[in-house]
């Protein structure tokens, strides 16, 4: 996939920052953003930054990988279903592939998803990994000293 | 002019680790080099992974503990030796990322080790003059080592992230800082080399040692403070063992440098190493607590920085992951791993 | 409506290095028009997806007509991924349906095999949303394996169950002289075979490979006009489109717009699928073809693997499900396989179709898909 500079400058809000868009009709949340709702037709949409947390609805590894991929093969890709219902597509990342499962909770962060060879541009996009809760990770450290 | 301070302070270590005993076997070295570095093991960023994405996320944890909206940040400086682009800017990356976009400074600092550090200073002084509300300074490395150097061992993954703003709002204020740089090349990377060379022994008493207790030294004179006013001492960590010698010749203590020394367990993160030893002590520093700062950068330079804990850095502790759940959350991978990660293979592809 | 089918050709399906789009198209675009006595059709429409990403080949209407021996008349390619031979047959049949023309050839062609695996996967990726899919490398396969795993988790259906269809397919095309996969497997095979996109095994996936199928559409008044009056008419016609991207569908054990195509070509034949002697599904891989079952109305939700284990759709059950062997085993040319499934299903209503035969077929339908449930076409075949 060549990666275009006004592709990627289009989609980088969307990609970086999950944000979707929310219909003021029906009041439904859809991610890829869309000019008009997937759900409803109506065209009254703005613009809706989604939780960064959410569970693993369902997940595939991918072994036959594509052009690009093989460095992380085998490699998981997930439907997030985020805390507001929204789904998005996503690797699932630092887990080992066999500990995935339906149902895991999961956040958002940023990651290098595509690099289109030695001197084109570098595609970031948004990967889900284990979700640590920030007071419980904190907490545990803080029992640890 | 308004006095600034650490408002909020953030770490990330990928989850990929590599042990020093397995780099050893793979090149043949004798079990004592890396016994005698003190690095037991360190972290490797993974394949989706750069210096862009663990500063995202050590920013992302730094603006959680500030509470600020990233709007309201004007200036971000990134600073790095693992640039993914060689001309453009990561900072603004980061920036369209946490949304602190497009009302902002940014760019990307090189000074080996000690760029973000610089960028940290920057930040202090802009909101001091009051030309920014907050900054936002990111230190974040993916360090690269040639295979089979001694490097090999400590050259690490790893990032820290600070925003900066008013002293009345700060985790921790700035009460002095002094600068000591010279040209002095013991570590450098021409542009078309893939690894950095270095002059090995000259690494240590003409760059290291020189320039951090110089800088320690002129902070102490200028301030009129003493090693005993400080609770913690943390300096720039290429190893397990320089922190704690240039420390005694400074007369800290290693109850003081201890709970900021992070390279024994994930290595040296380079632009990330003394700042992720200074998140380690927010982590768990008390309100009124003095803490010495000095990273050090190859090409040389370094700063030295006290800084005073306030209450409010109690509040703020819990709001984001700790350095030391990064440092707990690990796998290991073995070497050919790490190799593909590092991407020290060639590869075609059709 | 009444579209009649005088005339089919097929290729054989597989890796066919010594032969190019021209090749296959014209080998079965010229044994349809044979079979209709030598009609020339008035338009062409071709069906194909990836001439523009593995041929550099566009303008391919204009490429298979004129190139095939069909120059000077309206001509044009129609692409919807893996329904693009659905979706040619369809425009077809609404140029001679709306009185535009009295004859159309449509023929699907594909070449699959010039490139190695990863970048046919690349290409065929392009189905899914680009920005939003492809760019995170969720191969074709991948898409569709994260419905497997959804529909097996939510409907409690084992491995096994699954791999009923893929044997069933095997047995049906191993005796299909067109079919690229001709070897019987067991449910034991299935589950043994290389994981490609877990749940997904290599035995759950239509093979990779070249082909053509052409089927020649004539009208009533050109119908009268041919040596022979054809037996087969296309009866009813329907498509329908759902979003490209997966997360923005109401369900990801649901093709909604499978049921609402089916039920237009249905309601346009005047049938329901109750009526069905024989349907050709798309089985690109296991699990669509266990949900378009269930969205054809011919198994409840959730069921439509476990009645395959059972016996359900087996030659000698009505409807028989993919006498040829389906996508599975007669093959998968993408743009092609549309047009295989017309073909075959007109074959049947014949009587002279070369593999496993539906004895008396009268009615028969064909649903081919795009994208993994985002262009449906169906088509409704009757003896007349």
């Amino acid at each position: 996939m060549r990666l275009s500079p006004a592709m990627l400058w289009r989609t980088r809000v969307p990609r970086y920052r999950l944000v979707g868009r929310v219909c003021k009709s029906c009041g439904r949340r859809h991610y890829p953003p869309r000019p008009v709702c997937p759900y409803c037709g109506s065209r009254d949409l703005e613009d809706a930054p989604l939780p960064r947390r959410g569970i693993v609805e369902t997940y595939t590894v991918i072994h036959t990988v594509m052009e690009g991929f093989r460095d992380r093969a085998p490699y998981v890709i997930g439907v997030v279903r985020l805390e507001d219902g929204t789904r998005v597509l996503a690797p699932i990342v630092d887990v080992e592939p066999d500990k995935v499962k339906t149902g895991m909770e999961v956040e958002a962060t940023l990651r290098r998803i595509r690099v289109d060879g030695p001197t084109g541009l570098i595609g970031y996009g948004a990967a889900f990994r284990p979700a640590a809760g920030a007071a419980e990770a904190g907490q545990r450290a803080a029992e640890k000293s | 002019m308004e006095r600034s301070g650490i408002v909020g302070w953030g770490a990330y270590i990928p989850v990929y680790r590599i042990r020093a005993s397995d780099i050893a076997l793979q090149w043949g070295w004798e079990p004592s080099v890396p016994r005698g570095l003190g690095v037991e093991e360190k972290a490797v960023a993974g394949v989706d992974e750069d210096a862009v994405t663990i500063g995202v996320e050590a920013a992302r944890n730094a603006l959680r503990r500030a509470g600020v909206d990233p709007a309201r940040v004007g200036a971000v400086f990134f600073g790095t030796e693992s640039k993914p682009y060689a001309v453009k800017p990561s900072a603004t990356i980061v920036a369209e990322a946490l949304g602190i976009t497009p009302d902002t400074m940014a760019s990307d600092l090189e000074f080996a080790c000690r760029a973000a550090s610089e960028g940290m200073r920057a930040a202090f002084a802009l909101v001091e003059a009051g030309h920014v509300e907050y900054g936002l300074a990111v230190g974040a490395d993916t360090a690269q080592a040639s295979p089979g150097d001694v490097l090999e061992f400590t050259a690490a993954s790893g990032g820290a992230a600070f925003v900066v703003g008013p002293a009345g709002e700060s985790a921790a204020v700035l009460e002095a800082v002094y600068t000591y740089v010279t040209d002095t090349p013991d570590f450098w990377r021409r542009g078309l080399s893939p690894y950095p060379a270095h002059g090995e022994g000259f690494t240590g008493e003409p760059a290291y040692f020189h320039h951090i207790e110089s800088a320690v030294r002129g902070l102490l004179e200028r301030t009129g403070l003493r090693p005993s006013d400080f609770d913690y001492a943390v300096f720039h960590q290429p190893n397990g063992k320089f922190p704690l010698r240039v420390g005694r010749r400074l007369g800290f203590p290693r109850e003081k440098i201890l709970p900021g020394l992070v390279t024994p367990r994930v290595g040296n993160t380079y632009n990330g190493s003394a700042l992720l030893g200074l998140a380690r002590v927010l982590d768990q520093a008390k309100p009124g607590q003095r803490v010495l700062v000095a990273p050090f950068g190859s090409g040389s330079g370094s700063d030295a920085y006290s800084f005073v804990v306030t209450d409010r850095v109690v509040e703020r502790q819990g709001l984001a992951p700790t350095v030391d759940y990064y440092v707990e959350r690990k796998r290991y991978v073995d070497y050919a791993t790490y190799a593909k990660m590092r991407g020290l293979f060639i590869r075609t592809t059709y | 409506m009444k579209v009649y089918v005088a005339g089919v050709g097929m290729t054989r399906v597989g890796r066919l290095f010594d032969k190019g789009i021209l090749d296959l198209a014209a080998e079965a675009a010229w044994k349809a028009i044979d079979e209709a006595g030598g009609v020339l059709p008035e338009a062409v429409v071709v069906g194909n997806m990836m001439s523009g990403s593995l041929q550099s080949q566009d303008n391919l209407g204009a490429y298979v007509a004129a190139g095939i021996g069909l120059r000077g008349r309206p001509a044009f390619k129609v692409e919807a991924a893996c329904g693009s031979g659905g979706a040619a047959v369809y425009t077809g049949v609404s140029l001679v349906a709306s009185g535009l023309v009295d004859s159309v050839l449509v023929v699907g062609v594909e070449k699959m095999t010039d490139f190695p695996t990863a970048v046919v996967t690349e290409a065929l990726a392009q189905a899914a949303d680009s920005e939003y899919e492809l760019f995170y490398g969720a191969t074709f396969v991948g898409l569709n394996a994260l419905m497997m795993r959804y529909y097996m988790e939510k409907y409690g259906v084992s491995r096994d169950e699954m791999s009923a269809w893929p044997v069933l397919m095997h047995r049906n095309g191993a005796i299909n002289p067109y079919a690229q996969v001709r070897r019987e497997i067991t449910v034991e095979d299935v589950a043994r075979s290389q994981v490609v996109a877990d749940p997904i095994r290599l035995l759950d996936s239509s093979p990779i490979g070249d082909g053509a199928a052409a089927v020649l559409l004539v009208s009533e008044e050109a119908a009268k006009t041919l040596p022979e009056k054809p037996s087969v008419a296309i009866a009813g016609a329907g498509m329908s489109v759902d979003t490209v991207e997966i997360t923005n569908r109401e369900g990801l054990d649901t093709i909604p717009a499978a049921r609402e195509a089916a039920e237009r070509a249905l309601r346009a034949a005047g049938l329901s699928p109750r009526d069905l002697d024989v349907v050709e599904i798309h089985d690109a891989f296991t699990v669509n073809a266990v949900i378009l079952l269930e969205e054809l109305g011919l198994a409840p939700r959730g069921r439509a693997a476990r009645l395959v284990a059972e016996g359900r759709f087996h030659p000698g059950d009505r409807p028989t499900a993919n006498p040829s062997g389906g996508l599975k085993s007669r093959g998968h040319p993408v743009g092609a396989t549309g047009v295989y499934q017309v073909a075959e299903v007109a074959m049947q209503l014949r009587g002279d179709f070369p593999g496993v035969r539906v004895e008396g077929a009268e009615k028969g339908l064909t649903l081919n898909m795009g994208g993994d449930g985002s262009t449906v076409a169906v088509h409704v075949l009757t003896r007349v």
